[in-house]
């Protein structure tokens, strides 16, 4: 077993045609992604987040640099990995129980049967029900079924919970995150809206224009950012740090920043929220990127445990 | 068994309404030494809150010495918590306090401003309390908890 669940080396995906990033949809991606992590991908439309997934689930071959996934090539890893993408494929002749039933032929020796068939009931899906027949929010439970079922090491999901309605996405939430805290599943979500996400993971990626612009466990991702408030110049102040933005308050003026030791006296300083964090991130496209030590890309492939014996 | 609420506009970090609800069930009475909090698959399960957090919480309870874990069984409560000291000599010093604040001409968010920054910056430095700061060896050592 590895401690490492995706890890991405230089990975860049270019499709053909121009568009607006040069034809680039991912570029210069390298992160690592901790085995056990609750990890939430966010970004603007478009930024990336999609075909991020897509390479970890091995349906994409890079166009350059590389994605492995629990340590190996992610085609190799296929059955140790679920995906759900975006619009939920299902096959629409069949029902919700012959679904099930496909999932349990093409899993064998991992599919839990008892945990599939609760996800379904307890949305109160007819067994006999036929996909094509079922909502949005209904086919969403099925696809999370079949991908939970399977018993993953790594659950890959696009956009998991943008067509269910607020109880069932709760509920649906509490069940996975169940699931993964008890199988030490890690588990990738994406989404464009923080909020319901925000409680759910313990590490970030944000994507955008094909990048990595912030990765690494959210605790130390709040760490390394401060709130500042106070009157004076900017440049003379916060100058040792790292402004990601700033904005006027009455007289002085609020700003985000990555303190490099301590602020000067008279500024006030407060943690921000991981919301804070993102916005300022998003409305300033030009800074920096940051990824934390537990983000960070080993060098070799030694195992840490190693060193600890004795 | 307690059931967490946690209130996701409160801004108030989701481990600490863990720690403050339980801190309050014990206050009250809801948790007495010996009882079990709920398993941290129980809480995720109905808050849909990250596992981690859960244990994070947890840990801070078990640092103020107010629970215990008993690997493989869950975590128990050791202790009460005194119902806040109703009747004692600290409570009416702050009563006095507060009636002369009243009596200086505070209102009652003047005077809450005040409480709340003094209690800011006498708590501020708690030894170890640094729980959230500490980084990336913390969130291992959580990830060898949730096996």
């Amino acid at each position: 077993m590895t401690d490492t669940a995706i890890e991405a080396a230089a990975l860049g995906k270019r499709f053909g045609g121009p568009s607006r990033s040069g034809g680039w949809a991912l570029r210069d991606c390298s992160f690592r992604l901790p085995a056990a992590s609750i990890c939430a991908v966010v970004g603007p439309n478009g930024a990336g987040k999609s075909t991020l997934l897509a390479h970890a689930a091995g349906l994409l071959e890079p166009t350059e640099g590389t994605v492995t996934v629990l340590g190996a090539h992610p085609s190799a890893t296929r059955e140790r990995i679920a995906y759900v993408a975006q619009d939920k494929p299902l096959y629409p002749q069949l029902t919700v129980a012959e679904t099930l039933r496909l999932g349990l032929e093409l899993n064998p020796g991992r599919w839990d049967a008892s945990l599939a068939e609760r996800i379904v009931t307890d949305g109160d899906l007819d067994p006999r029900a036929r996909i094509r027949a079922l909502s949005g929010g209904q086919r969403t439970r099925v696809a999370l079924a079949l991908a939970l079922g399977k018993r993953p090491e790594l659950l890959l999901l696009d956009e998991p919970m943008a067509d269910l309605d607020p109880l069932a996405r709760h509920q649906l939430m509490g069940t996975l995150l169940a699931e993964a805290a008890e199988q030490g599943t890690t588990v990738v979500m994406s989404s464009h809206i923080l909020g319901e996400l925000a409680h759910a993971c313990d590490f970030l990626l944000l994507v955008g224009e094909g990048r990595i612009r912030l990765g690494g466990a959210i605790d130390d991702l709040v760490a390394a950012h401060r709130l500042v408030t106070g009157r004076g110049p900017l440049t003379d102040a916060l100058a040792p740090h790292t402004v990601i933005e700033s904005r006027a308050t009455g007289r002085g003026l609020t700003a985000l920043i990555r303190p490099a030791g301590p602020v000067a006296p008279g500024w006030e300083t407060a943690e921000p929220s991981l919301e804070d964090i993102l916005l300022a991130h998003l409305r300033s496209p030009d800074a920096p990127a940051l990824l934390t030590p537990s983000a960070s890309v080993r060098s070799g492939s030694s195992d840490m445990s190693a060193a600890v014996t004795g | 068994m307690v059931e967490y609420r946690i209130d996701r506009r409160s801004g108030v970090a989701t481990y600490l309404q863990i720690v403050q609800q339980t801190k309050q069930a014990l206050r009250l009475g809801l948790l007495e030494p010996g009882d079990q909090l709920p398993t941290a698959r129980e809480v995720v399960e109905t808050t849909a809150i990250n596992p981690n957090t859960v244990l994070k919480a947890y840990r801070e309870l078990e640092r103020e010495g107010l629970v215990e874990a008993r690997r493989g069984l869950g975590t128990f409560v050791r202790r009460s918590l005194g119902a806040a000291a109703a009747g004692s000599p600290l409570r009416s010093e702050l009563a006095a306090w507060a009636s002369r604040a009243r009596a200086s001409g505070l209102d009652r968010d003047d005077v809450a401003a005040l409480f709340a920054s003094v209690l800011e910056e006498q708590f501020a430095e708690r030894p170890g309390a640094g729980a959230d700061e500490s980084g990336a060896g913390q969130i291992n050592e959580t990830e060898g908890d949730k096996a």
